[in-house]
């Protein structure tokens, strides 16, 4: 019994070892899966290309993709944050794309100088605020939640989360290290409870009147919204630039299929893909020539902080020691 | 050769691949990164020292009562629902930690409907205390975690034997002088191995200390390898975790001296009968740990699933293979961990030291040994690699790379303490008699296994397969990065969603996980029982 179910076991997975097809495009993905399956598969669909990706946090692919090396079978490299792709790239695991077509696509302050990645869809790190007790007028910039004024007031999630690291080190790019600190110093004194784990969490609490403000990606925001349009929170727009993050890829330097993950690249920059991929999790496309969707446009305009998303990368080290340093748990 | 070195050398081989595994942390320690490493003895080892410690310690007392409590209950007494809680207070095992901690925190938060309600009722100042502290990280993890000391402890009593307890009573022990003077230290192999597994569990715990934002050595190590970007200090950091363990195996050992905890269990004790108040309080607390770590958690990943709709038709071939997964690794490391013991029996000191480091993956933060595994496995792979290019002209590639034979020598390196601990305390009460006798009657090798040691080894290895069964369905990252195209377990799925914030769509998924450990449990915890009485 024992040795038939070793078998069983173990004839998969010998059979599975086969060489891959060629024209396969393998995809390393840590951008979920269910916010990409429909969109590769639509690709498979139309072009025929066969299309396979693995999930998995991008620490452990980055690692992954170093182990294999040049014997890696992937092409793509996708992930969210653009503090993970510049490291992407910063480890040499992605190579330049060098595409007319992506590079007209994609604006320039969200993709690598050097080709090497391409932001996809826009995510969006804002103030939301309770329509119930919060005068908008009372809002302005990050920094001025640190102001005494929201002592009490302030819901922050955790400083692991990548998005808080990412708008810090955008923060000290735009205002330097020692105006940053003071400012996240000012925020842990206005929290009103411990940092949340989750960007839901924290909308519940101001919901449930826990505190009076926070700072959210704004899809989390829509998902609550599509489920309760009434919701007595609101958006507002910080007046000097928005901070924005991306999720992206970038063709793997080992690829043994450099023209079927640069097609892929391609396709996910078009008009074509580009709505699906930001509207499944109510993102905003990368590509400005991209109608949003209508739950997202009816929260307004914005502008975005221009500074190349990669800083927030190169930054990031020296964004997390600080909010160390500032007890920012 | 010696019968005794050929069993080391069978140690040692075991002990190999983690061996190998390990040593990526072992040479970070020649690289130090002063910079990250200033930073973070100034900035955060203070506090996750302090935290790491508190929460160890306190998990540990907290789910060693609940254990060896409830195991004594259900072992060794009579009270209503009695045969429904021995088998049911193991199911908040199938229940991932972090999958509880969340529950816990949406039903007990402030936004919370318990609180809202509270406010409703009493008006604004009404509240519980912060569910997202020191305490409730402590409860959540030791409702989860209580269940490898139960089964182990209760495996014990089983055990036990009619006499030793009779003993004590012709000395005049009342009951409870009978527990502590005589179950409680004989039973303490179990326990202690038990209590071994919850403390590593523990310490390598993510997951769980991530929903409570408690912060700890591994999620400082997490945070020096992806936010700082320093593998080298994250690396050192698991060293200075995996000493700590050595130390408290060894301390542990060390306390436990010579004593034999062998019993003659030929004849089983007879439960006592709790009559009036004494029985329905058994009741109500082994009813009120139930529903804590169980029943509460279930009812509301129910209510979400409700909410979130349609289940996903991949789901079918998902439990399948999550089914075949588990009780593949459940057989394969059981059997492992068996000729680990082995070995142990018939082989000296050093053979100590292999079992050591071969249960050490247990301890490690799953992302580390994740990676540390796939990162020795690429690089024997290139070896094989170019050998067979070298001997037939046509290199293979990564072949064993998303391999099931890759993920399940991964699992192997996680899971063996899991596995060793209840068979190493069950072969605490096999003495040499039994060999010298059959050996005697011309018995030995193999067949001094299958006819002599199996039956009596059954409820250990038993125990091992279950506790190796569910763990496996719960393991994220290993699964993670070994996984062959396609082979997504429902950890996998709880881990897309939740990466998202989903955990509303998560309720499913870990729904499936927590049913399909029900088949395991029930099978097993009645097998056990027949394993026990036949004896």
């Amino acid at each position: 019994m024992f040795r038939r179910l070793l078998l069983t076991l173990l004839a998969p997975a010998l059979l599975s070892a086969c060489a891959p097809d060629a024209r396969e495009v393998v995809v390393y993905s840590a951008r979920g899966e269910q916010l990409i399956q429909p969109i590769l598969e639509r690709y498979a669909a139309q072009t025929g290309v066969d299309v396979r990706w693995i999930n998995d946090k991008e620490g452990p692919l980055m690692q992954r993709l170093l182990s294999e090396d040049e014997q890696t079978p992937a092409d793509l490299f996708l992930t969210v944050d653009a503090g993970n792709l510049w490291l992407a790239a910063e480890n040499g695991l992605l190579q330049p794309a060098r595409s007319q077509q992506l590079n007209s696509n994609i604006p320039a302050h969200l993709r690598d100088e050097s080709d090497r990645w391409f932001g996809l869809s826009v995510r969006a790190r804002t103030i939301a605020y309770s329509t119930e007790r919060v005068d908008p007028e009372m809002l302005g910039s990050y920094a001025d939640l640190s102001d005494p004024k929201w002592r009490g007031r302030l819901c922050l999630r955790t400083s692991k989360k990548v998005y808080n690291q990412s708008l810090v080190a955008m923060m000290i790019a735009g205002h330097g290290e020692e105006k940053t600190e003071e400012i996240v110093r000012g925020w842990v004194e206005n929290l009103a409870a411990p940092v949340f784990s989750s960007d839901t969490r924290l909308l519940e609490a101001i919901q449930a009147g826990q505190c009076d403000a926070g700072i959210v990606n704004t899809y989390y925001f829509g998902r609550l919204q599509k489920k309760d349009p009434s919701i007595p929170i609101a958006l507002h727009w910080p007046p000097e630039g928005v901070h924005v993050n991306v999720s992206g890829a970038g063709i793997v330097r080992h690829t043994d299929n450099r023209d079927g993950a640069l097609a892929l690249l391609e396709w996910l920059s078009s008009a074509e893909a580009q709505q699906e991929f930001a509207a499944v999790n109510l993102e905003y496309p990368a590509n400005p020539a991209i109608a949003v969707d209508p739950l997202v446009a009816a929260w307004g305009e914005f502008e975005p902080d221009l500074i190349n998303v990669s800083r927030a990368g190169e930054l990031q080290a020296e964004a997390v020691r600080l909010m160390d340093r500032a007890g920012y748990r | 050769m010696r019968a005794s070195s050929y069993w080391t050398a069978v140690a040692w081989l075991i002990a190999l691949p983690t061996l190998a595994a390990l040593t990526a942390i072992v040479l970070s320690l020649l690289q130090p990164d002063a910079e990250t490493l200033h930073h973070l003895r100034r900035f955060v080892l203070p506090r996750v020292t302090f935290n790491t410690i508190t929460l160890a310690l306190g998990v540990a007392v907290l789910a060693g009562t609940l254990g060896v409590s409830l195991a004594w209950l259900t072992a060794m007494h009579r009270f209503p629902g009695q045969r429904f809680f021995a088998w049911a207070l193991v199911l908040p095992m199938a229940m991932p930690g972090y999958v509880m901690a969340f529950v816990a925190i949406g039903l007990l938060e402030y936004s919370g409907p318990v609180q809202t309600l509270m406010r409703a009722l009493f008006g604004d100042a009404a509240g519980l205390p912060p569910v997202r502290s020191r305490a409730g990280v402590i409860v959540v993890m030791s409702l989860a975690l209580y269940p490898y000391v139960y089964l182990l402890a209760r495996n014990a009593f089983l055990t036990l034997g009619a006499q030793a307890l009779e003993v004590g009573q012709s000395l005049g022990y009342s009951r409870r002088q009978g527990f502590f003077r005589i179950a409680l230290p004989m039973a303490r192999p179990w326990i202690a191995g038990g209590l071994m597994l919850v403390v590593m569990e523990t310490l390598a715990d993510f997951g769980t200390v991530s929903v409570f934002n408690y912060d700890t050595f591994t999620t400082a190590i997490y945070s020096s390898w992806f936010a700082l970007f320093s593998l080298s200090s994250a690396l050192q950091l698991a060293f200075v975790l995996l000493l700590l363990v050595l130390v408290v195996a060894v301390a542990e050992r060390r306390l436990r001296g010579r004593a034999a905890y062998t019993a003659n269990a030929a004849r089983r004790s007879v439960p006592v009968r709790l009559a009036g108040y004494a029985g329905w309080l058994a009741t109500a607390f082994a009813l009120l740990v139930f529903l804590l770590g169980f029943g509460l958690p279930v009812v509301q990943l129910l209510a979400w699933s409700l909410e979130a709709g349609q289940p996903d038709p991949r789901y079918l071939g998902t439990a399948l293979r999550t089914l075949l997964l588990a009780a593949g690794s459940a057989c394969l490391v059981a059997a492992v961990a068996l000729a680990l013991v082995y070995a142990l029996r018939n082989a000296g000191r050093m053979a100590r030291l292999a079992a050591r480091i071969a249960t050490l993956g247990y301890a490690l933060p799953g992302t580390v040994l994740a990676v540390a595994i796939y990162s020795k496995l690429t690089a024997v792979n290139n070896l094989l690699d170019s050998a067979i290019g070298a001997l037939t002209g046509n290199a293979p590639g990564l072949f064993l790379q998303g391999t099931l034979l890759a993920m399940l020598l991964a699992y192997t390196i996680r899971f063996l303490a899991v596995a060793y601990q209840p068979l190493d305390a069950a072969m605490q009460r096999l003495t040499r008699s039994y060999d010298e006798s059959a050996r005697s009657l011309g018995v030995g090798g193999w067949r001094l296994l299958r006819k002599v040691h199996l039956p009596l080894l059954r409820g250990g290895l038993l125990t091992a397969m279950l506790l190796v069964f569910v763990d496996v369905m719960k393991e994220m990252p290993i699964t993670l990065m070994t996984r062959p195209f396609g082979w997504d377990t429902f950890a996998v799925r709880v881990y897309e969603l939740t990466a998202e914030g989903q955990w509303e769509q998560a309720a499913l998924p870990a729904l499936f996980i927590v049913a399909a450990g029900l088949l395991p449990v029930i099978l097993l915890t009645g097998a056990m029982r027949h394993a026990v009485a036949a004896r």
